[in-house]
C-alpha cells in the first residue's frame, strides 16, 4: 500500500444467495471491481436495474496505476455521479513539456479551447477514483457489491451463465441473464472460458515510482528524450493528488526487475533527475512491461461481455487502458438495459461488440506508435526519430510529429450500424457516432453545461431563436416521437427564452453560441442523442417520422 | 525560425501515419539497404518539390542541425 493514503479495506458479507439452496438468478452479473466494473454496476443501478458485482479481493487498486482520466471519462463519471468529487481532488492540467536532452524541445496545450466544463485531463491516482466509485455504487439500492467473491467456474447454457463463486465461506452459485466481465488483464475469465488476447509485447521495461515531495514543479507533463540524468532513455513526470509524483524511467529490456526495483538503484535515479537538496520520499515501486493487444470480439457469447483491460490492453503512454474501459461499459449498459426491457434488439448488443473493437483498435495504433517513437526498433528508426526532435525544436511541422503518447480520445463510432447517415449538409466534429461535445450553457438562469442536460435516455436536441420561437411543427413532432419513444428527454437549444416549446422541453439558453457553433446547428436543425450521450442522427428539420425510424435503428429494432 | 522557402508549418493531415510509414519503408533492410532507400525517397520528393530554392534552404537547415 503507498505511505501517502490510507486506502480502505472492504468487509466480506455473506449474502443470502449463499444460503438460497439453489443458484439465485440476476438480471446482471459483473465481474471485478476495478474502475471499469464499479462504472458499469453503477450505470446499471442508476438505470434500475439489479446488478451483482463480484470482486475476487477486498480493496481498491494498490500501488502505481492509473493516473490520467481523461475529458470523456470525466463527462461519463459526471453522467453517472462522482466527477466534481474527482475533479476537486485531482490535479488538473492540459500542458506539457517535451525535452531533448538537456533541453526543452516545445511545449503544447491540450485543450486550447475554452468553453468545457471538465478539463482535457485530470490526475488522480486508481484507487481515488476507485474509492469514490465504490462509496457511489454504495449509496445505491440496486447494487450490491460483494467483496472476496472470486469467480472460479463458468458454465454458459441456454437459459443463463451459472457462475461458481469461491468465498471465505465456501462455495455458492449464481445465473446471470448477462455477464460482464471486467476482470483485468489477466482475465481468469477469459481463461475459464479458454479465449485470449493476442497482440504484442513491448521488449521494454518500466520503472514507475511515485515519489512525495514538497517541489514546485508546475502541473505539466514532462517528458525527457535522452535526459543527461537518465541517457539513451525517456522518462515521464507527472504530478498526482497529495504532493504525490509519477515518474516513469524506461530502463530497456536488459533491466533486472528484482535489482532495479531495489529503493538502493531507484533512490539515486530520482536524485539524479531531481537534483540535490530536493526532499522525497519514496511511496511506490513497480517495474513494468507493456503490451498491446486484445480479444478477438468484446461480445463473446449471446449473454457474455468482456469489457477494460480483460477486453484489451494498451501501453500507458496515452492513459488510454481505464479511460477506455470506462467508455467500454458507457456504451454497454444503456445497450443491456433496452435489451432487457425488450426495447432493442439482440443486434444492438452486437454493436457493442463493434464499436468497442474499433475504439480498441485506434488506441491500440496510437498506443503502439507511441512506443515505436518512445523506443525506437532499429537505427533508421532512431534516427527519425532524434531527427524530429530537433527540428521541433524551430519547426511546427515537427512538434506534431514528435509522440510521446497521443492521449487518449474518445473514439467516434462513424462506421455505426446504430446510426442513421446525415441526408443534409453539416459541418463540424459533430458527425453520428460522435461524442457530444459540451458547451456552457444556461437554464432556468443558472449557469449550467450541455452534456449535464442531455441525460442518460435518448435525446432531442431541437435548435431554435428567440425571435422565431420554436420552429413549426416541433411541439406535434415531439408528441409523436413520445408516443412511440416514451422517455424521451427533449432540448431546445436557443440564444435566450423562446415561445411555443413542447411540453416537459428543457429550454437550454446558448448565451454565447458556443452550442449552435460546435453542433453547426441554426433554426430547426434537431439532434437525436444516444443515453452514451454520442449523436446517433441529425436533421435540419424536424420529421417525426424520421426521428422514429432513426431510435429504432439506434435499438437495432426493425423498422 | 522563419524560412524564405521552405513551408515549416504543419501540413500533413494525419502525420502519425506517414511517419509510420517512413519507419515501416525500413522493415527488414539492412544499414545499407535503408541509406539507399532513404537516398532513392530524397532524390524522388526533390524532383517532385522541383524548386531548387525551397531543395537549398530545407538542405542547409538539415545539415546546419548535424554539425553545430
Ligand atoms: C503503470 C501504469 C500506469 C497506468 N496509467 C494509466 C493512466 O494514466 N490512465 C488510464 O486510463 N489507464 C492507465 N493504466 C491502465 C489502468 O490501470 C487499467 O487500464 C485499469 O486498471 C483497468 O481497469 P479494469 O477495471 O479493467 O481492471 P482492473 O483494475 O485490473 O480490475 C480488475 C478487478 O477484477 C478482480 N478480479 C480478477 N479476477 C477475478 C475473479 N476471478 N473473480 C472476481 N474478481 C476478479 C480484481 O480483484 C480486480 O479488482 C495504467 C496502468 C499501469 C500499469
Amino acid at each position: 500500500m503507498p505511505k501517502s493514503h490510507q486506502c480502505p479495506v472492504f468487509d466480506y458479507r455473506r449474502s443470502p444467495d449463499q444460503d438460497a439452496g439453489q443458484p439465485v438468478r440476476h438480471p446482471v452479473v459483473v465481474v471485478g471491481a476495478g474502475p471499469v466494473g464499479l462504472s458499469a454496476a453503477i450505470d446499471l443501478a442508476r438505470r434500475g436495474i439489479p446488478v451483482v458485482l463480484l470482486d475476487a479481493e477486498n480493496g481498491v487498486s494498490d500501488g502505481s496505476r492509473a493516473i490520467c482520466f481523461a475529458k470523456r471519462t470525466l463527462e461519463v463519471f459526471d453522467r453517472i455521479g462522482g466527477g466534481q468529487r474527482m475533479v476537486e481532488k485531482g490535479i488538473t492540467w492540459k500542458h506539457g513539456r517535451v525535452f531533448f536532452g538537456d533541453h526543452e524541445v516545445y511545449h503544447f496545450d491540450l485543450l486550447p479551447e475554452e468553453g468545457h466544463r471538465r478539463p482535457a485531463f485530470i490526475n488522480l491516482q486508481q484507487y481515488y477514483v476507485e474509492e469514490y466509485l465504490i462509496e457511489r455504487l454504495d449509496a445505491l439500492a440496486d447494487a450490491d457489491l460483494r467483496w472476496c467473491n472470486e469467480v472460479v467456474e463458468l458454465a454458459e447454457r441456454d437459459d443463463g451463465v451459472v457462475l461458481g463463486v469461491q468465498t471465505p465461506e465456501g462455495r455458492y452459485e449464481l445465473v446471470a441473464d448477462y455477464l460482464v466481465v471486467a476482470d483485468g488483464a489477466r482475465s481468469p475469465l477469459r481463461k475459464l472460458l479458454g479465449l485470449q488476447s493476442k497482440g504484442q509485447v513491448f521488449q521494454d521495461r518500466f520503472l514507475i515510482a511515485d515519489v512525495v515531495m514538497d517541489a514546485d514543479f508546475p502541473t505539466e507533463r514532462w517528458f525527457w528524450f535522452d535526459p543527461p540524468f537518465h541517457p539513451g532513455q525517456s522518462v515521464l513526470l507527472h504530478r498526482q493528488a497529495d504532493n504525490v509524483f509519477r515518474i516513469d524511467f524506461q530502463l530497456g529490456w536488459e533491466a533486472d526487475p528484482d535489482v532495479e526495483r531495489q529503493p538502493e538503484r531507484v533512490i539515486p535515479r530520482i536524485r539524479a533527475m531531481l537534483g540535490e537538496g530536493v526532499d522525497f520520499d519514496l511511496d511506490w515501486v513497480s517495474i513494468y512491461t507493456f503490451q498491446c493487444r486484445r480479444m478477438e470480439h468484446f461480445r463473446t457469447s449471446a449473454r457474455v461481455f468482456f469489457a477494460g483491460d480483460a477486453a484489451h490492453q494498451v501501453s500507458p503512454f496515452g492513459a488510454r487502458g481505464a479511460n477506455s474501459g470506462v467508455q467500454d461499459v458507457d456504451n454497454l449498459v444503456w445497450k443491456i438495459e433496452r435489451v432487457l426491457a425488450g426495447r432493442g434488439g439482440d443486434a444492438l448488443l452486437d454493436s457493442y461488440d463493434s464499436e468497442r473493437v474499433a475504439a480498441a483498435d485506434e488506441n491500440i495504433l496510437n498506443s503502439t506508435r507511441s512506443t515505436d517513437f518512445i523506443t525506437p526498433k532499429s537505427p533508421v528508426s532512431r534516427a527519425f526519430r532524434d531527427a524530429t526532435l530537433m527540428l521541433a525544436e524551430e519547426f511546427p511541422f515537427a512538434r506534431k510529429l514528435v509522440n510521446s503518447g497521443r492521449l487518449s480520445l474518445p473514439a467516434v463510432h462513424a462506421d455505426s450500424p446504430l446510426n442513421t447517415p446525415d441526408s443534409a449538409d453539416f459541418e463540424g466534429r459533430m458527425v453520428p457516432g460522435a461524442p457530444c461535445l459540451d458547451a456552457p450553457v444556461r437554464v432556468d438562469g443558472n449557469e449550467d453545461w450541455l452534456l449535464a442536460c442531455l441525460g442518460d435516455v435518448f435525446t432531442l436536441m431541437v435548435f431554435a431563436d428567440t425571435r422565431q420561437g420554436c420552429p413549426a411543427g416541433v411541439v406535434d413532432a415531439v408528441e409523436r416521437v413520445r408516443a412511440h419513444e416514451r422517455d424521451l428527454r427533449v432540448l431546445v437549444v436557443a440564444d435566450g427564452p423562446v415561445a411555443g416549446t413542447p411540453a416537459d422541453a428543457v429550454i437550454v439558453e446558448d448565451p454565447q453560441g458556443l452550442a449552435a457553433q460546435r453542433y453547426d446547428a441554426r433554426p430547426g436543425t434537431v439532434y437525436l442523442i444516444r443515453p452514451d450521450q454520442h449523436v446517433v442522427a441529425r436533421w435540419r428539420e424536424v420529421d417525426a417520422a424520421l426521428i422514429n425510424q432513426a431510435i429504432d435503428r439506434a435499438c437495432a429494432l426493425a423498422a | 525560425m522563419s524560412t524564405q522557402y521552405l513551408r515549416v508549418d504543419p501540413r500533413l493531415e494525419r502525420g502519425d501515419d506517414v511517419y509510420e510509414a517512413l519507419v515501416e519503408m525500413h522493415r527488414d533492410l539492412d544499414e545499407e539497404q535503408s541509406r539507399l532507400a532513404n537516398a532513392r525517397l530524397i532524390l524522388l520528393l526533390s524532383n517532385h518539390i522541383g524548386d531548387a530554392d525551397v531543395l537549398d534552404e530545407a538542405m542547409r537547415i538539415a545539415r546546419r542541425g548535424v554539425t553545430e
